[in-house]
């Protein structure tokens, strides 16, 4: 019998976003408030947990053609980038400059390169948590 | 803060609370799984809800922040809760857990029954 799974899969239409922008809130706010590069990554990976039981895995690839393995070499890249960055600069290994910019939209922002370290953290939790899920539920 | 809106969150944090307390007594006293899931994925939600909305009231009120995450987790607990519900129900039918001796209506089963028939 083939099962029905309009309801699950239609309210994951719905709260996918809500999950990915509240993850993306907590990647953000990580320096003044509560949350970070760790949580929202894995809140991320949450979302795409969520889809992947609402739909198959098949369907999931196509709609997120990712390769988590390669999304960890890549977080690892920017971690170790922004601390050789300061080498190059000729400051210690993983010294953070910042600066305030005054954006269009946004007002006086600070941006500072531990933002770059920590989208590192955040490739690297997505790509660990969803190659884990992966390979245990590929595997028969 | 305005003493109307003083007893308005307490009446919200006090309801929200008591339909707490209300699901647990439906999960010790209602003798299915369906019924239970009725008792734990109404009340729960509404009563989870209302502490929410007094919380969020609250620290509008008296430290004049907004927080929005308290107003998608209203959100947000009100579309997903159910749908939980629906899906706990429906797997413990699925896998054949029988309901309570006394209840007199089955259509799912007369609608199962019907389809495979016409198979």
């Amino acid at each position: 019998m083939k099962t029905n799974d309009i309801i699950l899969q239609t309210v994951t239409k719905v709260t996918l976003f809500v999950i990915i922008l509240f993850s993306i809130y907590l990647f953000f706010t990580g320096h003044y408030h509560p949350g970070g590069g760790f949580i929202g990554g894995l809140m991320s990976s949450g979302a795409i947990v969520l889809l992947l039981l609402a739909y198959d895995i098949k369907t999931v690839t196509a709609i997120l053609p990712v390769d988590y393995k390669k999304m960890i070499g890549a977080g690892l890249l920017f971690s170790a980038g922004t601390g050789t960055g300061a080498l190059i600069a000729g400051k210690p290994f993983l010294t953070h400059a910042y600066t305030y910019v005054s954006l269009p939209l946004l007002g006086k922002t600070s941006l500072h390169t531990a933002v770059l370290f920590d989208t590192g953290v955040f490739l690297v939790v997505i790509g660990v948590t969803m190659t884990i899920i992966q390979t245990i539920g590929e595997s028969e | 803060m305005i003493v109307i809106f003083k007893f308005l969150i307490g009446l919200f944090v006090l309801s929200g609370a008591l339909l707490s307390l209300v699901t647990a007594f439906g999960l010790l006293r209602l003798p299915d799984v369906y019924t239970r899931n009725h008792a734990a994925s109404k009340s729960a939600t509404m009563g989870v809800m209302l502490v929410l909305l007094g919380a969020l009231l609250y620290a509008y009120l008296d430290t004049g922040h907004f927080h929005s995450r308290l107003l998608l987790g209203i959100a947000f607990i009100f579309m997903t809760s159910p749908v939980s519900g629906h899906l706990i129900s429906r797997a413990a039918y699925n896998s054949g857990v029988k309901l309570w001796g006394n209840s007199v209506r089955d259509d799912l089963a007369k609608q199962r029954k019907k389809t495979a028939n016409t198979r």
